[in-house]
């Protein structure tokens, strides 16, 4: 794996911020993006006990893809580091191959009937508990987004607060999208006829680069709200909150396979989705402009649904997101006695 | 299958009874419809379009070529910049509305002339194709001053110009469903009619041009598969809407890619068509013998895989086999004729071709007794039964009057049958059970699925596949988004 660095990590790292940082992070003595980054390498995994003997071992963490509701390493055994905006390595994120691209997508087929068969409310239901646990995990959130992305810890709250109500916003979809997409068609001969939205079925979403977890749940939220499942490639420069929206997602009633989340080479990862042939559609927005077309292309191999939306995330989405990835069904019903 | 009476008197026989065919007068040149005009090909070259039926030359029409579709496209869009697109909702309704009742008021000839380059049964293109085209003007010319209301915005606005290229097997109602929700949504549109079929779409332009709509507003050009490539491909169109082949459809989705114009896509298909031991078997064969050979089986939402269920399978069989042999195959414009002929020579080969690889599968190969006629393209109903779902015959689209027959026991088992194809444009129910029905519609992967009845279309009814079938949807208020922006 040539392309594997390991720069210096762990005390040698958090020697750099040069104090200790164990423990919950929530050190107040020290501002800047250095104390940010030191919070979340103790959340992630922690700093040595730089400090003395006393001070405790923080416990870092494996960040790992998020496959058919386990969190495997990827199955190449590849890694990479996350880092903040000034090189420091924050963390090792798995670097996901093409086959763990490929399980990710039988892990999203096999979740499909499941989610797309589940009651509207159901799923609002379901939706509106993740968002109650992503505030409950808003300051880890913040964390990461500041050591990251390099954001102001003002700019990282809000930004997580509004990702949080987006979240709110897309869980209570699930029961009325039928009711401003669906209609009863009143046509030309005795015959009862209905049109109905239905999930297109695995969307393959290629995240923004930024802002981490806002720009996710921009794109994530709508395709499972309207009951398809997504692999999700992470943004390749953000991974962390991604993976921290995994386990959030692992510890709500989100059923297993409905979010797949890769880390690892937006352009190792995307042509693979793009070309997938029991993919339905894919979202293209977090892909590099020169990398689109290409991608779009393979995309006509199986007739996807492509997606392609610069949305300015921090203004409040419109149903479009959710629009691009449902199927009108229409059913005809003779009308006798 | 019935054939021409011997012994009159003797037989209860049909005679003979055709549509004439002299209220329709077929120039022996047609140009191709640019800004208002009909004017000749930059290329000089043009093709015959024959009558299936007889193979007999109709007429010689335009080839166009890339001159023609800039010049075509060019106007579309002095159009869409200056006049059409600045028309308020309520004239251009007005203008549609004129169109919808020119079609009505020549139904008849519309109707002949689509047999004659067709080949389908006149009283298919009368009853059908001719009145729903009509429909589709009337429906969507409301639409034109009410966008506002159909849940796309207070404002949604048309996208520019529509390059849109449309097969041969409905010629004039998919000239229609192209243009009418394009033109009611004050679009310009560039149409090019398939080449074997492009007598109705300059038909049609006359009716426009006589509805005196600005010039350019529709543009139509006619020629092979050429044209419709260089018609997506040109940078000054903005939209693509085609329906044909999915193969065809792959090569188009990925010229467009890229290019920020949007598409729609109605391709190919391979309909489930599923019969239960409930139900109503006389309704239920007239259901399949309208899914898979009305229009010949030139059909993309044709129930071309009939599914029966196992303990009514022999049952049913037995009455398709003695109904089909009641169908008339012959002249497309006799009155009683329900078979007519292959659109084209190119089309009886492909059907040929498949038949022969379901026999060389070792399906069971039946036809009623039927003689076909001595010139024209011709082929008999035919149904295979013994068809196992990896043969060519249950994943190809044929495209032509050939059911294949496969069985189930389960509905679970009928379902994962039914959804095991690429493709996802429609699919039949036949059953008693109401809430089988619903269960059955929401679990097939279908964008249309017809219910106790096959084969229905209305102009406010959307139309629209899953998957390899297709995206965007056409009629209704979900039709109007595919030429929107919302």
């Amino acid at each position: 794996m040539p392309d594997r660095k390991r720069p210096a990590v762990g005390p040698t790292a958090a020697g750099k911020t040069g104090k200790t940082t164990s423990g919950s992070g929530q050190t107040k003595t020290r501002g800047g993006r250095a104390a940010d980054r030191a919070a979340v390498r103790a959340d992630a995994g922690g700093d040595g006990p730089v400090g003395g003997a006393s001070a405790r071992v923080g416990v870092r963490k494996t960040y790992k893809l998020f496959i058919g509701g386990a969190f495997p390493r990827s199955e190449s055994g590849r890694s990479y580091p996350a880092a903040g905006p000034d090189g420091a390595v924050l963390a090792h994120v798995a670097m996901a191959s093409r086959k763990d691209a490929r399980d990710a997508v039988v892990a999203a087929r096999k979740a499909v009937a499941g989610w797309a068969g589940a009651t509207a409310y159901n799923r609002g239901q379901v939706l509106y508990r993740v968002a109650e646990l992503l505030q409950g995990r808003a300051a880890q959130f913040t964390e990461e987004s500041v050591a990251n992305e390099g954001v102001s810890r003002t700019e990282a709250e809000s930004a997580v607060a509004e990702a949080i109500d987006r979240w709110v916003w897309y869980a209570g979809w699930p029961d009325k999208v039928a009711q401003v997409t669906g209609s009863a068609n009143p046509v030309a001969g005795p015959y009862f006829n209905f049109s109905v939205p239905e999930p297109t079925g695995v969307v393959a979403v290629i995240a923004p680069a930024a802002p981490g977890l806002l720009g996710l749940v921009s794109v994530l939220a709508p395709v499972i709200a309207t009951g398809n499942t997504a692999v999700v490639v992470a943004s390749e420069s953000v991974p962390l909150p991604a993976v921290t929206l995994a386990e959030v997602l692992a510890t709500s009633d989100v059923p297993p396979g409905v979010v797949n989340i890769l880390t690892g080479r937006t352009a190792e990862l995307a042509p693979v989705l793009a070309a997938h042939m029991d993919v339905n559609a894919i979202d293209l927005t977090g892909a590099d402009v020169a990398d689109r077309t290409g991608l779009a292309r393979m995309a006509a191999g199986n007739v996807k649904r492509v997606l392609v939306s610069d949305d300015d995330w921090a203004a409040p989405p419109g149903p479009e997101r959710m629009l691009a990835f449902l199927e009108i069904k229409t059913v005809w019903h003779p009308i006798g006695i | 299958m019935t054939s021409v009476s011997t012994k009159p008197g003797t037989d209860w026989e049909y005679a003979p009874a055709p549509e004439s065919r002299e209220i329709v007068t077929i120039q022996r040149e047609y140009n191709l419809f640019v800004d208002g005009e009909f004017v000749p090909p930059a290329t000089g070259e043009s093709f015959t379009t024959l009558n299936p039926a007889s193979e007999e030359p109709l007429a010689r029409v335009a080839q166009a070529g890339e001159a023609d579709i800039d010049r075509a496209v060019a106007a579309a869009r002095k159009a869409f910049e200056t006049s059409w697109g600045r028309l308020p909702g309520r004239e251009r309704a007005k203008y549609l509305y004129r169109i919808a009742r020119a079609i009505q008021e020549r139904a008849r000839e519309f109707a002949v002339l689509e047999s004659l380059d067709n080949g389908k049964p006149i009283k298919e293109s009368r009853d059908v194709d001719v009145p729903l085209a009509a429909a589709h003007f009337f429906y969507h010319a409301g639409w034109a001053d009410k966008l506002g209301y159909a849940g796309f915005g207070p404002d949604p606005r048309p996208l520019g110009v529509a390059g849109q290229v449309i097969p041969w097997n409905f010629p004039l109602l998919m000239a229609a469903w192209k243009l009418a929700p394009a033109l009611a949504t004050g679009n310009t549109c560039v149409l090019k009619p398939a080449e074997t079929t492009p007598l109705t779409a300059l038909l049609l332009a006359e009716v426009i041009a006589e509805a005196e709509l600005p010039p350019g507003t529709v543009n139509v050009i006619t020629g092979d598969g050429r044209t419709g490539a260089g018609l997506v491909a040109h940078p000054g169109v903005n939209k693509v809407a085609f329906t044909g082949s999915t193969e065809v459809g792959k090569q188009i989705q990925a010229t467009v890619a890229g290019t920020g114009k949007r598409l729609t896509l109605e391709l190919g298909g391979k309909a489930a068509n599923v019969v239960f031991d409930d139900a109503p078997i006389d309704q239920a064969v007239e259901g399949i013998v309208n899914g898979i050979f009305f229009n010949q089986g030139h059909v993309c939402c044709a129930g071309s895989r009939l599914l029966l269920q196992e303990s009514v399978a022999d049952a049913v069989l037995d009455r398709l086999k003695r109904r089909l042999a009641t169908l008339r195959l012959g002249d497309p414009l006799d009155k009683n004729t329900d078979i007519g002929a292959i659109n084209s020579r190119q089309q009886l080969d492909k059907i040929e071709g498949l038949v022969a690889a379901g026999e060389a599968e070792g399906a069971q190969r039946w036809s009623p007794p039927c003689r076909l006629p001595a010139k024209g393209y011709w082929f008999p109903p035919t149904v295979f039964s013994g068809v196992s779902q990896s043969h060519k015959i249950a994943r190809e689209e044929i495209f032509g009057p050939v059911l294949s027959v496969l069985t189930f026991r389960t509905p679970e088992e009928a379902v994962a049958k039914a959804n095991n194809t690429p493709y996802g444009l429609s699919a039949g129910i036949w059953t008693e059970k109401g809430s089988r029905i619903l269960w059955m519609a929401g679990k097939l992967r279908a964008g249309v699925v017809w219910a106790n009845t096959y084969n229905r279309f209305d102009p406010a009814s959307p139309f629209g596949g899953y998957q390899e079938s297709g995206f965007g949807r056409e009629g209704g208020r979900a039709g109007l988004a595919a030429y929107l922006n919302a």
